[in-house]
């Protein structure tokens, strides 16, 4: 393969990296920090998207991410609510409001499956027409990518060191230690699950505007992708500082897409993303667990034999 | 300071498992008492500290601390005047947190987005550093990688840096080893008499029941059996004490780890 085509992919994988990685940082905080598996994140991803989609349409692609990002904080503040204040447990949360965002999202694009957004001014088009002429037009893309995910990534770093901050990382570490600290993890809980949602939705809305199309299934399976990103991005960053763990999950992201291109290269097809990152999902959680397991296993056998000479 | 009056929590009411375990409970507390409290096993000693903590709600009953009703304030609310230690040293502190972030988190700093300041930091140190156990150079260490005694040493620094009014020691020091365990009772004593706390604790040791502190009492089946103090107190046994729970319930104390312990 030549350079030049090696390098397209390459920046490819990165732009797609970089803009799931949006969504795999919202995993970061619920996930990780907060220890909510919140599985509403296909439906606020693609809730996102519409939404952007939506206010770019109408002529402010400005606003589009700023609305889009305030779609999803209120699609996290439904979540938490669920689970903080209504007795549904955690995940059964994000499940059913997940499926009422497919309602959403329709009602949202005026019950259309898809929008197209060809001759729709975006961000990015914005950016392409700043860049033009600069040494740096060809990368567009990558640069609106670059300074939403940086921001991000700052303002977790930042974020996570508050006191609001070091709150929740408590809450999803011991709820019990938050309440004995006179701070209520119902408060905790709601905020992060809002912040995440909003990281999660702002990932949807940078990837319909790259992407110049809308489609109700964007989000679908976004939540495996986003965890396996994750969770390879902690294999490198897991027991570092918040703000490298932040970083691991960026470059995650990026790696989880260089694999998923070359698995392409290798004549994979596409539809296979989707198992592609659940089977990475499952050997990482599970990976762990099972080297015990094998442990045990060989001692039980070792004892077993002993036990038979004896 | 703390009043409790005619508390009452059933619990599974109306089930074949229904378990009284608060019995129309009533207690008063002086400022600056440091009661001993013992008892068979499912006596209501931690059914009394949930209920005072607000872990759940009581049935009935009133619960007055300072002159304020907080008999239906949320737990996270009285958390500012109460502070809590179990006997798990596991659960006062977040172990994928360091040292210094979980001290953060027990102080309470100005506002929500406050951070960690240098000023914040040498005051940290400077408490932990009472501790005698060197924590304050490992400031930076996941908690989840200290010891069970240093946890707990922890946990009390951190449930009382900004002194409560009011202290619930649930048999915080029986999991440690006989040395750790003395350690954290001396550090326990010492902040309990620098801040003038009021304190109830919880022990299975009934010769350091009648040691520590100035009032015992006896707790059975969600009722209080003998309260004790003054001179009469000061000449107890812990024959005495066995002896005065036989007379009040007619059979023996069954606390195990009492028994093996101490008699």
């Amino acid at each position: 393969m030549e350079l030049s085509k090696i390098l397209d992919l390459g920046q490819t994988a990165l732009e797609l990296g970089l803009v799931n990685s949006l969504t795999v940082l919202a995993l970061f905080l619920s996930y990780s920090m907060l220890n909510v598996c919140d599985l509403s994140t296909d439906g606020c991803f693609t809730l996102g998207a519409v939404v952007g989609a939506v206010v770019a349409i109408s002529g402010h692609p400005l606003l589009s991410i700023p609305a889009a990002m305030l779609a999803g904080s209120v699609s996290g503040l439904v979540t938490a609510t669920l689970q903080t204040r209504m007795g549904v447990q955690s995940l059964l949360a994000g499940i059913v409001v997940n499926s009422a965002l497919y309602s959403v999202n329709m009602a949202i694009s005026g019950n259309k499956a898809q929008l197209a957004m060809n001759k729709t001014e975006t961000v990015f088009t914005m950016a392409k027409r700043l860049l033009a002429g600069t040494p740096l037009s060809g990368a567009y893309r990558l640069i609106v990518e670059l300074i939403a995910v940086c921001l991000i990534v700052l303002f977790l770093s930042a974020f996570l060191k508050t006191k609001l901050g070091l709150s929740i990382r408590a809450t999803g570490s011991n709820a019990d230690m938050v309440r004995s600290s006179s701070i209520n993890p119902v408060f905790t809980t709601t905020v992060g699950l809002c912040i995440s949602n909003s990281f999660t939705a702002l990932s949807g809305c940078l990837m319909a505007q790259q992407g110049k199309s809308y489609d109700i299934n964007l989000g679908s399976g976004m939540v495996t992708v986003a965890l396996a990103s994750l969770l390879i991005g902690g294999v490198f960053f897991g027991r570092s500082g918040v703000t490298l763990r932040a970083v691991g999950a960026v470059v995650g992201a990026f790696l989880f897409r260089v694999i998923y291109a070359v698995a392409l290269r290798f004549k994979m097809p596409g539809f296979m993303l989707k198992a592609v990152s659940a089977v990475i999902v499952v050997i990482a959680i599970s990976g762990p667990y099972l080297r015990e397991q094998g442990k045990l296993l060989l001692r039980r056998r070792r004892s077993g034999r002993e036990a038979g000479v004896c | 300071m703390l009043k409790l009056s005619h508390l009452d929590k059933t619990f599974n009411p109306g089930t074949a498992d229904a378990k009284r375990a608060l019995c129309d409970l009533s207690l008063h507390v002086n400022p600056g008492d440091f009661i001993s409290i013992i008892g068979a096993n499912g006596a209501g000693k931690s059914t009394l500290f949930n209920a005072i903590c607000g872990s759940f709600f009581t049935d009935s009953g009133t619960i007055l601390l300072g002159g304020e009703d907080i008999t239906m304030q949320p737990e996270h609310v009285r958390a500012r005047q109460i502070g809590r230690l179990f006997q798990d040293p596991m659960r006062g502190t977040a172990p994928d947190m360091t040292i210094e972030e979980n001290l953060a988190v027990a102080a309470g700093m100005r506002t929500w987005l406050s951070r960690v300041t240098s000023k914040d930091r040498r005051a940290f140190r400077d408490r932990l550093a009472t501790l005698g156990m060197g924590l304050e150079d490992r400031m930076s260490q996941r908690v989840g990688l200290l010891s069970g005694g240093q946890r707990q040493a922890l946990t009390l620094l951190m449930a009382t840096y900004n002194p409560p009014r009011l202290l619930l020691l649930d048999e915080h020091t029986a999991a440690l080893d006989p040395g750790t365990a003395e350690k954290v009772l001396a550090i326990t004593r010492q902040t309990v008499e620098q801040y003038s706390i009021t304190c109830l604790m919880i022990t299975h040791n009934m010769q350091s029941a009648l040691d520590l502190g100035n009032r015992t009492i006896m707790m059975d089946d969600g009722r209080i059996i003998y309260d004790v103090s003054g001179e009469e107190r000061s000449s107890l046994t812990i024959h005495d004490l066995t002896a005065r729970f036989r007379d009040a319930r007619g059979r023996e104390l069954d606390n195990d780890r009492m028994l093996l312990g101490n008699v």
